[in-house]
Protein backbone atom coordinates (compact mmCIF):
# COMPACT_ATOMS: atom_id res chain seq x y z
CA UNK A 1 0.00 0.00 0.00
CA UNK A 2 1.49 3.14 -1.15
CA UNK A 3 1.73 5.68 2.30
CA UNK A 4 1.16 9.28 2.40
CA UNK A 5 2.35 11.43 4.68
CA UNK A 6 0.43 14.37 5.57
CA UNK A 7 1.53 15.14 9.60
CA UNK A 8 4.77 17.64 8.69
CA UNK A 9 4.09 20.24 11.24
CA UNK A 10 4.85 16.56 13.93
CA UNK A 11 8.13 15.77 11.89
CA UNK A 12 9.67 15.85 8.59
CA UNK A 13 11.82 13.20 7.05
CA UNK A 14 15.21 14.05 6.99
CA UNK A 15 16.64 15.78 3.14
CA UNK A 16 19.06 13.25 1.42
CA UNK A 17 21.24 16.16 0.76
CA UNK A 18 21.24 17.09 4.87
CA UNK A 19 21.57 13.39 5.55
CA UNK A 20 25.32 13.45 2.91
CA UNK A 21 26.47 16.74 4.63
CA UNK A 22 25.92 15.47 8.16
CA UNK A 23 27.69 12.00 7.23
CA UNK A 24 31.34 13.28 7.43
CA UNK A 25 31.30 14.30 10.58
CA UNK A 26 30.50 11.26 12.38
CA UNK A 27 33.26 9.31 10.88
CA UNK A 28 35.98 11.81 9.94
CA UNK A 29 35.70 15.06 11.48
CA UNK A 30 34.74 13.72 14.74
CA UNK A 31 36.30 15.64 17.19
CA UNK A 32 35.46 18.07 20.12
CA UNK A 33 35.02 21.32 19.14
CA UNK A 34 36.78 22.33 22.54
CA UNK A 35 39.81 20.59 21.70
CA UNK A 36 43.01 22.84 20.55
CA UNK A 37 44.15 20.15 18.14
CA UNK A 38 43.46 20.21 14.77
CA UNK A 39 40.37 17.04 15.16
CA UNK A 40 39.23 20.27 17.53
CA UNK A 41 39.11 23.08 14.97
CA UNK A 42 37.68 21.24 12.43
CA UNK A 43 34.74 20.71 14.03
CA UNK A 44 35.10 24.02 15.31
CA UNK A 45 35.41 25.01 11.94
CA UNK A 46 32.18 23.29 10.87
CA UNK A 47 30.20 24.52 14.13
CA UNK A 48 31.18 28.48 13.06
CA UNK A 49 29.82 28.02 10.04
CA UNK A 50 26.69 26.47 11.13
CA UNK A 51 26.15 28.87 13.14
CA UNK A 52 26.82 31.72 10.52
CA UNK A 53 24.35 29.76 8.38
CA UNK A 54 21.61 29.76 10.75
CA UNK A 55 21.83 33.37 11.74
CA UNK A 56 22.03 34.14 8.62
CA UNK A 57 18.62 32.66 7.93
CA UNK A 58 17.17 34.89 10.97
CA UNK A 59 18.82 37.74 10.14
CA UNK A 60 20.94 37.24 12.90
CA UNK A 61 24.49 37.81 14.26
CA UNK A 62 26.44 34.22 13.99
CA UNK A 63 27.37 35.47 18.12
CA UNK A 64 23.34 35.77 18.75
CA UNK A 65 22.80 31.80 17.75
CA UNK A 66 22.97 29.11 20.91
CA UNK A 67 22.47 25.80 19.63
CA UNK A 68 20.45 23.14 21.67
CA UNK A 69 18.61 20.33 21.61
CA UNK A 70 15.50 21.22 19.95
CA UNK A 71 12.49 23.90 19.90
CA UNK A 72 11.50 22.33 23.34
CA UNK A 73 15.01 23.42 25.01
CA UNK A 74 14.72 26.70 23.43
CA UNK A 75 11.41 27.42 24.28
CA UNK A 76 12.64 26.57 27.98
CA UNK A 77 16.27 28.16 27.61
CA UNK A 78 13.85 31.55 26.76
CA UNK A 79 11.37 31.79 29.32
CA UNK A 80 13.70 30.45 32.39
CA UNK A 81 16.77 32.26 31.18
CA UNK A 82 14.77 35.65 31.46
CA UNK A 83 11.27 35.72 32.77
CA UNK A 84 10.75 36.70 35.94
CA UNK A 85 8.12 38.71 37.89
CA UNK A 86 5.28 38.78 35.04
CA UNK A 87 5.26 37.27 31.55
CA UNK A 88 2.28 37.52 29.04
CA UNK A 89 1.75 34.49 26.53
CA UNK A 90 -0.63 33.08 24.20
CA UNK A 91 -3.60 30.97 25.41
CA UNK A 92 -2.63 29.08 22.43
CA UNK A 93 1.24 28.57 22.79
CA UNK A 94 2.88 24.94 22.00
CA UNK A 95 3.03 22.83 25.50
CA UNK A 96 6.84 23.36 25.89
CA UNK A 97 5.95 27.56 26.45
CA UNK A 98 2.36 26.52 28.23
CA UNK A 99 3.50 24.40 30.84
CA UNK A 100 7.29 26.11 31.26
CA UNK A 101 4.72 29.12 32.41
CA UNK A 102 2.78 27.18 34.94
CA UNK A 103 6.25 26.01 36.41
CA UNK A 104 7.40 29.61 36.56
CA UNK A 105 4.03 30.17 38.05
CA UNK A 106 4.80 28.08 40.71
CA UNK A 107 8.21 29.54 41.51
CA UNK A 108 6.50 32.92 42.09
CA UNK A 109 5.67 34.28 38.58
CA UNK A 110 2.80 35.65 37.33
CA UNK A 111 1.74 34.80 33.69
CA UNK A 112 -0.99 35.92 31.81
CA UNK A 113 -2.53 34.25 29.15
CA UNK A 114 -3.73 36.56 26.38
CA UNK A 115 -6.84 35.17 24.47
CA UNK A 116 -7.33 35.01 20.81
CA UNK A 117 -10.18 35.45 18.17
CA UNK A 118 -12.15 32.98 16.61
CA UNK A 119 -9.38 32.69 14.24
CA UNK A 120 -6.96 31.87 16.66
CA UNK A 121 -5.10 35.32 16.01
CA UNK A 122 -4.14 37.39 19.23
CA UNK A 123 -4.69 41.06 19.09
CA UNK A 124 -1.92 43.03 20.08
CA UNK A 125 -3.85 45.17 21.53
CA UNK A 126 -4.74 42.59 24.13
CA UNK A 127 -0.59 42.70 24.72
CA UNK A 128 -0.28 45.79 25.52
CA UNK A 129 -3.37 46.07 27.96
CA UNK A 130 -1.68 43.45 29.94
CA UNK A 131 1.50 44.83 30.65
CA UNK A 132 2.50 46.16 34.33
CA UNK A 133 5.36 47.29 35.70
CA UNK A 134 6.47 44.00 36.99
CA UNK A 135 6.34 42.65 33.21
CA UNK A 136 9.54 41.55 32.01
CA UNK A 137 8.51 39.14 29.17
CA UNK A 138 6.56 38.70 26.17
CA UNK A 139 6.15 35.34 24.45
CA UNK A 140 3.79 34.81 21.26
CA UNK A 141 4.71 32.22 18.88
CA UNK A 142 5.07 32.98 15.21
CA UNK A 143 2.50 30.84 13.70
CA UNK A 144 0.34 27.97 15.49
CA UNK A 145 1.49 24.04 15.34
CA UNK A 146 -2.51 23.00 15.45
CA UNK A 147 -4.26 25.85 13.47
CA UNK A 148 -1.23 26.97 11.07
CA UNK A 149 -2.62 30.73 12.43
CA UNK A 150 0.29 33.39 11.87
CA UNK A 151 0.76 35.97 14.31
CA UNK A 152 1.36 39.62 14.04
CA UNK A 153 4.89 39.00 15.82
CA UNK A 154 6.19 42.22 14.02
CA UNK A 155 3.71 44.66 15.31
CA UNK A 156 3.69 43.04 19.07
CA UNK A 157 7.73 42.94 19.07
CA UNK A 158 7.30 46.71 18.75
CA UNK A 159 5.22 46.75 21.79
CA UNK A 160 7.62 45.01 23.72
CA UNK A 161 10.27 47.50 22.10
CA UNK A 162 8.14 50.40 23.13
CA UNK A 163 7.81 49.26 26.65
CA UNK A 164 11.70 48.03 27.41
CA UNK A 165 9.84 44.57 27.66
CA UNK A 166 11.90 41.23 25.94
CA UNK A 167 10.15 39.82 23.19
CA UNK A 168 10.28 36.12 22.57
CA UNK A 169 8.38 33.74 19.47
CA UNK A 170 8.78 30.44 19.45
CA UNK A 171 9.07 29.76 15.46
CA UNK A 172 9.39 26.23 15.23
CA UNK A 173 6.58 26.08 12.86
CA UNK A 174 7.38 29.09 10.78
CA UNK A 175 10.73 28.90 10.34
CA UNK A 176 11.61 27.94 6.83
CA UNK A 177 7.80 28.66 5.93
CA UNK A 178 7.22 32.23 6.19
CA UNK A 179 9.67 34.93 6.23
CA UNK A 180 11.32 35.88 9.75
CA UNK A 181 13.64 39.20 10.22
CA UNK A 182 14.63 38.77 14.21
CA UNK A 183 15.44 43.26 13.15
CA UNK A 184 13.11 44.15 11.62
CA UNK A 185 10.55 42.07 13.89
CA UNK A 186 12.17 43.47 17.08
CA UNK A 187 12.50 39.82 18.23
CA UNK A 188 14.65 39.34 21.17
CA UNK A 189 14.45 35.54 21.70
CA UNK A 190 13.46 33.17 19.19
CA UNK A 191 13.02 29.37 19.47
CA UNK A 192 13.55 27.37 16.36
CA UNK A 193 14.01 23.43 15.46
CA UNK A 194 16.00 21.53 13.27
CA UNK A 195 13.15 18.46 12.39
CA UNK A 196 10.51 19.86 11.32
CA UNK A 197 12.63 21.51 7.94
CA UNK A 198 13.85 18.46 7.21
CA UNK A 199 16.77 18.48 8.84
CA UNK A 200 17.78 15.75 12.03
CA UNK A 201 15.82 15.23 15.25
CA UNK A 202 17.24 16.45 18.65
CA UNK A 203 18.90 20.18 17.12
CA UNK A 204 17.31 23.37 17.82
CA UNK A 205 18.80 26.87 18.24
CA UNK A 206 17.80 29.92 20.05
CA UNK A 207 18.14 33.21 18.90
CA UNK A 208 19.51 35.63 21.54
CA UNK A 209 19.68 39.18 20.87
CA UNK A 210 23.44 40.49 21.36
CA UNK A 211 22.84 42.36 25.24
CA UNK A 212 20.45 40.11 26.57
CA UNK A 213 20.98 38.64 29.75
CA UNK A 214 19.95 34.98 30.29
CA UNK A 215 20.68 32.19 33.00
CA UNK A 216 21.53 28.99 31.22
CA UNK A 217 20.08 25.92 31.98
CA UNK A 218 22.98 23.43 31.43
CA UNK A 219 25.74 24.30 33.41
CA UNK A 220 29.01 22.62 33.23
CA UNK A 221 32.30 23.28 30.06
CA UNK A 222 31.78 26.85 28.72
CA UNK A 223 30.07 25.46 25.47
CA UNK A 224 27.83 28.01 23.27
CA UNK A 225 29.41 31.20 24.51
CA UNK A 226 28.51 29.90 28.30
CA UNK A 227 24.78 29.42 27.55
CA UNK A 228 24.80 25.71 26.97
CA UNK A 229 27.24 23.64 28.53
CA UNK A 230 27.75 19.77 26.58
CA UNK A 231 29.93 18.79 23.97
CA UNK A 232 27.96 20.51 20.84
CA UNK A 233 26.51 18.05 18.54
CA UNK A 234 28.32 18.53 15.40
CA UNK A 235 26.29 16.24 12.68
CA UNK A 236 23.26 17.63 13.93
CA UNK A 237 24.44 20.87 14.15
CA UNK A 238 25.52 20.75 10.81
CA UNK A 239 22.89 19.17 9.54
CA UNK A 240 20.01 21.73 10.86
CA UNK A 241 22.42 24.51 9.37
CA UNK A 242 22.02 22.83 6.33
CA UNK A 243 18.68 21.83 6.17
CA UNK A 244 18.02 25.72 7.07
CA UNK A 245 19.98 27.04 3.89
CA UNK A 246 18.08 24.92 1.74
CA UNK A 247 14.56 25.63 3.83
CA UNK A 248 15.78 29.49 2.52
CA UNK A 249 16.80 28.83 -0.53
CA UNK A 250 13.96 26.79 -1.42
CA UNK A 251 11.08 29.11 0.37
CA UNK A 252 9.72 31.03 -2.13
CA UNK A 253 8.81 27.49 -4.63
CA UNK A 254 8.18 25.91 -1.57
CA UNK A 255 5.76 28.16 -0.49
CA UNK A 256 3.90 28.09 -3.66
CA UNK A 257 4.04 24.71 -3.73
CA UNK A 258 2.53 23.61 -0.33
CA UNK A 259 -0.28 26.74 -1.11
CA UNK A 260 -0.58 25.25 -3.87
CA UNK A 261 -1.71 21.83 -2.81
CA UNK A 262 -3.21 22.98 0.74
CA UNK A 263 -5.86 25.30 -1.46
CA UNK A 264 -6.71 22.19 -4.04
CA UNK A 265 -7.01 19.61 -0.50
CA UNK A 266 -9.01 22.53 1.37
CA UNK A 267 -11.42 23.69 -1.83
CA UNK A 268 -11.58 19.41 -2.71
CA UNK A 269 -12.61 18.39 0.96
CA UNK A 270 -14.98 21.55 0.31
CA UNK A 271 -16.71 20.08 -2.73
CA UNK A 272 -17.13 16.96 -1.86
CA UNK A 273 -17.85 17.11 1.91
CA UNK A 274 -21.11 18.51 3.54
CA UNK A 275 -20.69 20.23 7.00
CA UNK A 276 -17.10 20.75 6.61
CA UNK A 277 -15.41 23.84 8.39
CA UNK A 278 -12.00 25.56 8.10
CA UNK A 279 -9.99 25.92 11.53
CA UNK A 280 -8.01 29.09 11.69
CA UNK A 281 -7.15 31.48 9.56
CA UNK A 282 -8.76 31.91 5.98
CA UNK A 283 -5.51 34.10 4.90
CA UNK A 284 -2.94 34.27 7.61
CA UNK A 285 -1.64 30.94 8.25
CA UNK A 286 0.91 29.14 7.51
CA UNK A 287 1.14 27.72 3.57
CA UNK A 288 0.97 23.96 4.27
CA UNK A 289 -1.61 23.48 7.01
CA UNK A 290 -5.21 22.67 6.75
CA UNK A 291 -7.33 22.12 9.41
CA UNK A 292 -10.68 20.82 9.44
CA UNK A 293 -13.44 19.90 11.10
CA UNK A 294 -15.88 17.08 10.42
CA UNK A 295 -19.98 17.50 12.02
CA UNK A 296 -20.79 14.65 13.16
CA UNK A 297 -17.82 12.43 13.34
CA UNK A 298 -14.88 11.50 15.90
CA UNK A 299 -11.36 12.65 15.65
CA UNK A 300 -9.82 9.42 16.25
CA UNK A 301 -12.10 7.12 13.85
CA UNK A 302 -11.08 9.50 10.93
CA UNK A 303 -7.38 9.41 11.12
CA UNK A 304 -7.79 5.19 11.91
CA UNK A 305 -9.77 4.92 8.64
CA UNK A 306 -7.22 7.47 7.05
CA UNK A 307 -4.32 5.69 8.33
CA UNK A 308 -5.91 2.04 6.78
CA UNK A 309 -5.62 3.96 3.67
CA UNK A 310 -2.25 4.62 4.37
CA UNK A 311 -3.02 8.52 4.91
CA UNK A 312 -0.95 10.17 8.03
CA UNK A 313 -2.65 12.81 9.55
CA UNK A 314 -3.41 14.29 13.07
CA UNK A 315 -6.26 15.43 15.65
CA UNK A 316 -7.42 17.67 18.23
CA UNK A 317 -9.71 15.23 19.36
CA UNK A 318 -9.46 14.26 23.01
CA UNK A 319 -10.09 10.45 22.58
CA UNK A 320 -6.60 10.59 20.51
CA UNK A 321 -4.75 12.55 23.57
CA UNK A 322 -2.75 10.51 26.48
CA UNK A 323 -4.78 12.65 28.72
CA UNK A 324 -8.20 12.82 26.96
CA UNK A 325 -8.03 16.36 26.97
CA UNK A 326 -9.51 18.22 24.42
CA UNK A 327 -7.13 20.29 22.11
CA UNK A 328 -6.18 23.39 24.13
CA UNK A 329 -5.70 25.53 20.75
CA UNK A 330 -9.23 24.70 19.30
CA UNK A 331 -10.69 24.83 22.70
CA UNK A 332 -9.34 28.78 22.75
CA UNK A 333 -10.51 29.41 19.46
CA UNK A 334 -14.03 28.93 21.06
CA UNK A 335 -14.86 25.72 19.17
CA UNK A 336 -17.62 23.32 20.80
CA UNK A 337 -16.08 20.29 22.57
CA UNK A 338 -18.13 17.97 19.82
CA UNK A 339 -16.19 20.12 17.37
CA UNK A 340 -12.87 20.12 18.21
CA UNK A 341 -13.42 16.14 18.64
CA UNK A 342 -14.00 16.05 14.79
CA UNK A 343 -11.13 18.15 13.81
CA UNK A 344 -8.39 16.38 11.55
CA UNK A 345 -4.87 18.73 10.77
CA UNK A 346 -3.43 17.75 7.33
CA UNK A 347 -0.04 19.16 7.14
CA UNK A 348 1.94 19.29 3.80
CA UNK A 349 5.58 19.03 2.94
CA UNK A 350 7.89 19.67 0.14
CA UNK A 351 7.90 16.40 -1.10
CA UNK A 352 3.80 15.64 -1.43
CA UNK A 353 2.65 15.69 -5.15
CA UNK A 354 -0.89 16.81 -6.28
CA UNK A 355 -1.64 13.05 -7.19
CA UNK A 356 -1.38 12.37 -3.74
CA UNK A 357 -3.73 15.04 -2.65
CA UNK A 358 -5.99 13.52 -5.27
CA UNK A 359 -6.04 10.04 -3.42
CA UNK A 360 -6.73 11.83 -0.11
CA UNK A 361 -10.08 13.89 -2.16
CA UNK A 362 -10.54 10.16 -3.87
CA UNK A 363 -11.15 7.89 0.16
CA UNK A 364 -12.38 10.70 2.53
CA UNK A 365 -15.37 11.34 1.25
CA UNK A 366 -16.26 7.66 1.60
CA UNK A 367 -14.99 7.56 5.15
CA UNK A 368 -16.85 9.96 6.34
CA UNK A 369 -19.38 9.08 4.77
CA UNK A 370 -19.29 5.54 6.46
CA UNK A 371 -18.62 7.53 9.67
CA UNK A 372 -21.22 9.72 9.33
CA UNK A 373 -23.83 7.01 8.71
CA UNK A 374 -23.46 4.87 12.01
CA UNK A 375 -23.06 8.50 13.89
CA UNK A 376 -26.13 9.12 16.20
CA UNK A 377 -25.41 13.24 15.82
CA UNK A 378 -26.03 13.12 12.17
CA UNK A 379 -28.75 14.45 10.19
CA UNK A 380 -31.10 11.69 8.90
CA UNK B 1 -1.67 2.95 22.33
CA UNK B 2 -2.45 0.30 20.17
CA UNK B 3 -5.17 -1.46 19.16
CA UNK B 4 -6.06 -5.66 19.18
CA UNK B 5 -7.05 -6.70 15.63
CA UNK B 6 -10.36 -7.65 16.71
CA UNK B 7 -10.75 -4.30 17.51
CA UNK B 8 -9.60 -2.70 14.61
CA UNK B 9 -11.88 -5.35 12.68
CA UNK B 10 -14.90 -3.97 14.59
CA UNK B 11 -14.30 -0.48 14.00
CA UNK B 12 -13.56 -1.28 10.39
CA UNK B 13 -16.44 -3.18 9.92
CA UNK B 14 -18.82 -2.77 12.45
CA UNK B 15 -21.86 -5.21 12.84
CA UNK B 16 -25.27 -4.15 13.56
CA UNK B 17 -25.16 -0.85 12.70
CA UNK B 18 -28.45 1.18 12.50
CA UNK B 19 -31.48 1.88 14.21
CA UNK B 20 -35.04 -0.32 14.72
CA UNK B 21 -37.93 2.48 13.92
CA UNK B 22 -40.34 0.02 16.41
CA UNK B 23 -37.77 -1.00 19.18
CA UNK B 24 -38.67 -2.58 22.22
CA UNK B 25 -36.07 -1.29 23.90
CA UNK B 26 -33.95 2.26 23.55
CA UNK B 27 -30.85 2.92 25.28
CA UNK B 28 -28.81 5.91 24.80
CA UNK B 29 -25.74 6.95 26.63
CA UNK B 30 -22.64 9.22 26.66
CA UNK B 31 -23.01 12.93 25.04
CA UNK B 32 -21.41 14.60 21.78
CA UNK B 33 -19.02 16.44 24.47
CA UNK B 34 -17.23 13.89 25.59
CA UNK B 35 -16.74 12.76 22.21
CA UNK B 36 -18.78 9.35 22.81
CA UNK B 37 -22.07 8.79 22.22
CA UNK B 38 -24.08 5.22 21.81
CA UNK B 39 -27.44 4.23 21.07
CA UNK B 40 -28.54 0.80 21.37
CA UNK B 41 -31.61 -0.36 19.89
CA UNK B 42 -33.13 -3.55 20.60
CA UNK B 43 -36.52 -6.16 19.28
CA UNK B 44 -37.38 -8.28 21.53
CA UNK B 45 -39.58 -11.40 21.54
CA UNK B 46 -40.24 -14.22 23.97
CA UNK B 47 -37.81 -12.81 26.36
CA UNK B 48 -34.82 -12.65 23.92
CA UNK B 49 -33.32 -10.31 21.83
CA UNK B 50 -34.14 -11.59 18.56
CA UNK B 51 -32.43 -7.57 16.55
CA UNK B 52 -30.16 -5.47 18.06
CA UNK B 53 -28.71 -2.31 16.10
CA UNK B 54 -26.14 0.79 17.31
CA UNK B 55 -24.93 3.91 16.31
CA UNK B 56 -22.25 5.71 17.50
CA UNK B 57 -20.62 8.73 17.40
CA UNK B 58 -16.76 7.90 18.96
CA UNK B 59 -13.54 7.04 18.44
CA UNK B 60 -12.27 3.80 17.40
CA UNK B 61 -12.85 2.14 20.72
CA UNK B 62 -16.14 3.36 21.36
CA UNK B 63 -17.24 2.05 17.73
CA UNK B 64 -15.70 -1.17 18.44
CA UNK B 65 -17.10 -2.06 22.27
CA UNK B 66 -20.68 -1.16 20.44
CA UNK B 67 -20.09 -3.07 17.56
CA UNK B 68 -18.87 -6.50 19.68
CA UNK B 69 -21.99 -5.99 22.62
CA UNK B 70 -24.35 -6.02 19.86
CA UNK B 71 -23.05 -9.78 18.79
CA UNK B 72 -22.57 -10.43 22.24
CA UNK B 73 -26.38 -9.60 23.35
CA UNK B 74 -27.97 -11.04 20.07
CA UNK B 75 -30.35 -13.81 20.94
CA UNK B 76 -29.47 -13.82 24.55
CA UNK B 77 -32.52 -13.62 27.54
CA UNK B 78 -32.98 -9.91 28.53
CA UNK B 79 -31.25 -11.65 31.88
CA UNK B 80 -28.03 -13.10 30.25
CA UNK B 81 -28.23 -9.60 28.02
CA UNK B 82 -27.93 -7.47 31.38
CA UNK B 83 -25.28 -9.33 33.15
CA UNK B 84 -22.82 -8.51 29.97
CA UNK B 85 -20.71 -6.06 31.51
CA UNK B 86 -17.62 -3.92 30.41
CA UNK B 87 -14.82 -6.36 30.79
CA UNK B 88 -16.77 -9.54 29.10
CA UNK B 89 -16.82 -6.62 26.09
CA UNK B 90 -13.22 -5.39 26.47
CA UNK B 91 -12.25 -9.47 26.97
CA UNK B 92 -14.11 -10.37 23.46
CA UNK B 93 -12.18 -7.93 21.62
CA UNK B 94 -8.90 -9.10 23.22
CA UNK B 95 -8.82 -5.74 25.48
CA UNK B 96 -8.28 -2.62 25.09
CA UNK B 97 -5.78 0.17 25.84
CA UNK B 98 -6.30 0.90 29.38
CA UNK B 99 -7.03 4.67 28.85
CA UNK B 100 -10.12 3.51 26.53
CA UNK B 101 -11.50 1.24 28.84
CA UNK B 102 -13.84 3.72 29.90
CA UNK B 103 -15.30 3.45 26.21
CA UNK B 104 -17.03 -0.34 27.20
CA UNK B 105 -18.63 1.11 29.81
CA UNK B 106 -20.47 3.19 27.60
CA UNK B 107 -21.65 0.37 24.97
CA UNK B 108 -22.38 -1.72 28.06
CA UNK B 109 -24.59 0.37 29.73
CA UNK B 110 -26.62 1.72 26.91
CA UNK B 111 -27.38 -2.35 26.28
CA UNK B 112 -28.84 -1.82 29.47
CA UNK B 113 -31.10 1.35 29.35
CA UNK B 114 -32.25 -0.41 26.47
CA UNK B 115 -33.01 -3.51 28.22
CA UNK B 116 -34.39 -1.72 31.16
CA UNK B 117 -36.64 0.39 29.26
CA UNK B 118 -38.18 -2.52 27.62
CA UNK B 119 -38.92 -4.28 30.52
CA UNK B 120 -40.58 -0.97 32.42
CA UNK B 121 -43.07 -1.30 29.47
Amino acid sequence: MKRIYLDHAATTAVDREVVQTMMPYFTETYGNASSLHSFGRDARNALDASRQTVADALGAHANEIIFTSGGTESDNLALKGVGKGHIITSSIEHPAILRTCKYLEDHGCDVTYVPVDSYGMVDPGDVESAITDDTTLISVMHANNEVGTIQPIGKIGSIAKDHGILFHTDAVQSFGKTEIDVQRMNIDLLSVSSHKVYGPKGVGALYIRKGVEIEPLLHGGGHEMGMRASTENIPGIVGFAKAASLAIERSEQDTRHLTGLRDMLIAGVMDSIDDVTLNGHPTERLPNNANLRFAFVEGESLLLHLDMKGIAVSTGSACSSASLDPSHVLLALGLAPEDIHGSIRFTLGRENTESEISYVLEVLPEIVGKLRAISPLAER
Amino acid sequence: MEYSEKVLDHFANPRNVGEISDADGVGTVGNPTCGDMTTVYIRVKDGRITDIKFKTFGCAAAIATASMTTELALGKTLDEALAIGRNDVADALDGLPPVKMHCSNLAADALHAAIEECMAK
